[in-house]
């Protein structure tokens, strides 16, 4: 009973992620705490059994016999099949219930339908979020579209609708974002630790990513996947501003008409 | 326990393999022989991946990619994780103790195919010195040991054509031994043993060459593609031809996630075998643990998409994936309880080979639970190609297989070579290995939440001080072979005369002389039927046989 509150209490204070800068961040937190309350019962629990019986039933001088013969008790091994079956099975559902709500159970076909920007028939391979249901319609915001190329060995962004070209993603905050991913050479992988999400670019697979962007700020985007020598340094940032500043920057960076290409 | 041991007959064939030293360096077709080359062989490789090991973590003391170039850092951790499971784990936990226990556990004189069984060992070394010796000639291949396409394609062919080819080599060494083992424990028993008396390392055997039998030539038959891909220029794998490329990585974690078991398995048989003799008591819940091995087995080939959660791959997909994943813990947590209930009530010896099993168990444990949270699609999705999963396999494959390896030494040493080793040093080794252990993977958890992806040989400054915690703890690791190594080679020479039984243990291997003759056994083999017969029965504890202090403990 102690070991189930102390395992509650730690996995309510525990504080290993970084802070949550999306609308699925908190939710992933969510998760984070209750698998890491179950995991902390769950091994104090057995460093406890284990440290317990090796003190308590370790050979001391002078004893020379065996210890008990005990072969198997099968209402305790029903018990302890029953109870990780148990366990497992809440934590799979409950992960499902969370990967819902980050947008992850939406069929693939119903973003490409969605996605204004994208040509007609084109296959898009969706990772979490990529429905536009989560972001989208709630809201009733259309999600900034922006159109991501991932190559050896740095992120370009592309805002099609003003045409300009950027190193760095700018966002704004409280908007859903909708980005168009596409990788030129090899596997990278687009990864904002803060924004709790990680896609494989595949070339040859255009990938549609969504999420909603909460906390004003600068994070780290990531690569993520082995793509080379300069695979470290493959980073990038997201700058996350608030509504007015980001159409500000928005504006002051559209090209004039005549422009270099 | 009913052990028949026939009358000896001192009928000797002639000998027609070498004799002494020298049959180290041969093609023997003696099971034990071959064990032991396996072993060695492993361990050699195991230093060079550990070398290699050091590398990376000097490169990683600093944010900055200073210590070497780029190209070879990824060489260089493409290398450490190939050798490390290709030559050092998989051999090791499956080809040396396999073939030095499972002949005398079924009762035979030789495995199946004794003949065979010399080629598996003989294809390892050539394969791992034309791995290494790449880096040498023509630059190693820079992939990583997942070598994904079409990265794998676009960097400089020689290597990783290289790289395939010794892959390949090492695959069909272990198709070779996985046949050898199946006929072995189903056709070579002693007559009048049946399958449930089998010591449990047999059943974890048994598990295991049916996942290698199943699934490496899945992996070999994507290698052959794959090397299509670079050599000829076909199209199955490059995206730019028209292929694609997470075809490759269904194809590759159908085999690659197998290969996890297929290195903790035998672990886990290991384990099995070591706790029962140094607690004094029988293996807790034989039946269960043998229908576990079984169900991971089979649970074991239909999880291997959770490697690729972040690929795009479709929802029903990730939902059965996680599913199936997550079901993994039901019999591995069965196989925990049941040591630990083995365990509880013993007269344990605190020796090295306990506490590196006890290590072990605590290990697992711990990676088995951040196993479970990475099987959840939207925790895996944060933490995937991150550091967190660093840690988590490390703890898996090292704090499981190695730990369980080297308990495996400390226990059957004085079988192999008739001496003990030191014990005082074997508690040196443990420590320094355990702490240096948690301390090198333990904190990576946190980086990888914290946004450090892997197979990086540069990184965010805030990184540093944990970076450097856990070169202190890699550090510590490599202090700790150093006891071991020393321990091992004095005690051959020097070590305490262990004769046939040191540990008053059970199964067959005990017993027959210290290191056992060609054939195993003098006379006939001996019928063990109660491989774990033992501890006294609660209600016989004899008066006369047992101390008055024990009687005390036992609060009677």
């Amino acid at each position: 009973m102690v070991l189930v509150l102390g395992g509650l209490w730690i996995g309510q204070n525990v504080n290993l992620l970084p802070v949550d800068a999306s609308a699925n961040a908190s939710v992933y937190d969510e998760l984070f705490r209750v698998l890491f309350s179950i995991g902390a019962i769950l091994f104090l629990g057995i460093l406890g059994v284990l440290v317990f019986s090796l003190i308590q039933f370790r050979r001391r001088s002078g004893q020379l016999g065996d210890g008990l013969a005990i072969e198997g008790n099968l209402p305790l091994e029903i018990f302890w099949t029953a109870v990780p079956a148990f366990v497992v099975l809440f934590v799979g559902l409950y992960s499902f219930d969370i990967y819902d709500r980050m947008g992850g159970m939406a069929p693939l076909s119903h973003s490409a339908h969605d996605h204004h920007s994208m040509v007609a028939g084109e296959e898009v391979w969706g990772g979490i979020g990529s429905s536009s249901s989560q972001s989208g319609s709630e809201t009733g915001l259309l999600p900034v579209p922006i159109e991501v190329t991932a190559m050896q060995f740095a992120f370009l962004f592309h805002y099609p609708k003003e045409d300009i070209m950027a190193g760095e993603l700018h966002v704004p905050a409280g908007r859903p974002v909708s980005l168009k991913m596409e990788a030129k050479d090899v596997i990278h992988a687009f990864w904002v630790p803060e924004f709790r999400i990680k896609q494989d670019v595949i070339p040859g697979q255009p990938t549609v990513l969504n999420f909603t962007p909460t906390k004003p700020g600068r994070y780290p985007i990531v690569c993520a996947e082995l793509c080379g020598p300069y695979h470290g340094g493959m980073r990038s940032t997201v700058v996350v501003e608030d509504p007015e500043d980001f159409d500000t920057w928005l504006t002051n960076n559209t090209k004039a008409p005549v422009s270099e290409a | 326990m009913t052990i028949a041991i026939p009358p000896s007959d001192n009928q000797h064939a002639e000998r027609l393999q070498p004799t002494g030293w020298l049959r180290y360096f041969s093609f023997s077709v003696d099971h034990k022989v071959i064990g032991l080359q396996y072993l060695v062989c492993g361990f050699i490789f195991y230093l060079i991946g550990g070398l290699l090991a050091g590398a990376i973590r000097i490169e990683l003391t600093s944010p900055i990619s200073d210590f070497m170039p780029r190209d070879v850092y990824n060489q260089v951790l493409t290398l450490h994780g190939t050798i490390m499971i290709f030559l050092w784990i998989v051999p090791v936990v499956n080809g040396a103790f396999g073939n030095y226990l499972i002949p005398f556990y079924v009762g035979a004189r030789d495995m199946a195919f004794p003949r065979l069984n010399a080629v598996a060992f003989w294809m390892i070394p050539p394969a791992g010195l034309m791995l290494i010796s790449s880096y040498f000639i023509t630059g190693a291949a820079q992939s990583g040991w997942t070598a994904y396409p079409p990265l794998s394609i676009t960097t400089p062919a020689a290597g990783q054509i290289i790289w395939i080819l010794s892959v390949l080599f090492l695959g069909g060494s272990s198709i070779f031994g996985g046949i050898n083992f199946i006929a072995t424990i189903l056709k070579m028993r002693r007559p009048g043993l049946k399958l449930m008396q089998l010591p449990m390392y047999c059943w974890a055997m048994l598990g295991t060459s049916i996942l290698v039998v199943l699934s490496t030539p899945v992996l070999a038959g994507t290698l052959i593609l794959l090397s299509f891909d670079i050599v000829a220029h076909t199209g199955f794998f490059n995206p730019s031809m028209g292929g694609n490329a997470v075809v490759y990585q269904h194809l590759f974690w159908f085999y690659s996630h197998p290969a996890v078991y297929i290195m903790v398995l035998p672990a886990f048989g290991l384990v099995s075998e070591i706790l029962p003799v140094h607690c004094r008591k029988p293996l807790f819940g034989y039946v269960t643990m043998v229908y576990s091995i079984m169900a991971i087995v089979v649970l074991g080939l239909v999880v291997w998409a959770h490697h690729m959660f972040t690929s795009g791959t479709p929802p029903w997909m990730r939902l059965f994936f996680t599913i199936a994943t997550s079901f993994i813990a039901v019999p591995t947590g069965i196989k925990f309880f049941n040591w630990l209930a083995t365990l509880w009530g013993g007269r344990i010896t605190l020796n090295s080979a306990v506490l590196f099993s006890c290590g072990f168990i605590l290990n697992f444990v711990f990676g088995g639970i951040t196993g479970v949270a990475l099987a959840q699609v939207p925790f895996d999705i944060h933490v995937h190609d991150t550091y967190f999963v660093v840690a988590h396999f490390h703890y898996i494959v090292y704090g499981g297989s190695v730990f369980v390896i080297f308990a495996s030494i400390y226990h059957w040493y004085p079988k192999f070579t008739g001496r003990m080793l030191n014990e005082d040093l074997g508690r040196l080794h443990f420590l320094l290995t355990f702490v240096g252990f948690n301390l090198c993977f333990a904190p990576q958890h946190w980086l990888g939440l914290y946004g450090m992806p892997r197979r990086v040989a540069e990184y965010d400054p805030q990184f540093a001080f944990v970076n450097q915690l856990s070169s202190v703890g890699a550090l510590l690791m490599a202090i700790s072979t150093l006891p071991f190594l020393f321990n091992v080679v004095q005690s051959a020479f020097k070590g305490r005369i262990a004769g046939d039984n040191p540990w008053n243990a059970l199964t067959p291997e005990w017993l027959t002389s210290s290191p056992p003759p060609v054939e195993n056994w003098t006379g006939e083999a001996p019928l063990v039927t109660e491989p774990y017969g033992y501890g006294v029965p609660a209600d016989q504890l004899d008066l006369a046989a047992t101390s008055g202090r024990d009687l005390w403990t036992n609060g009677q």
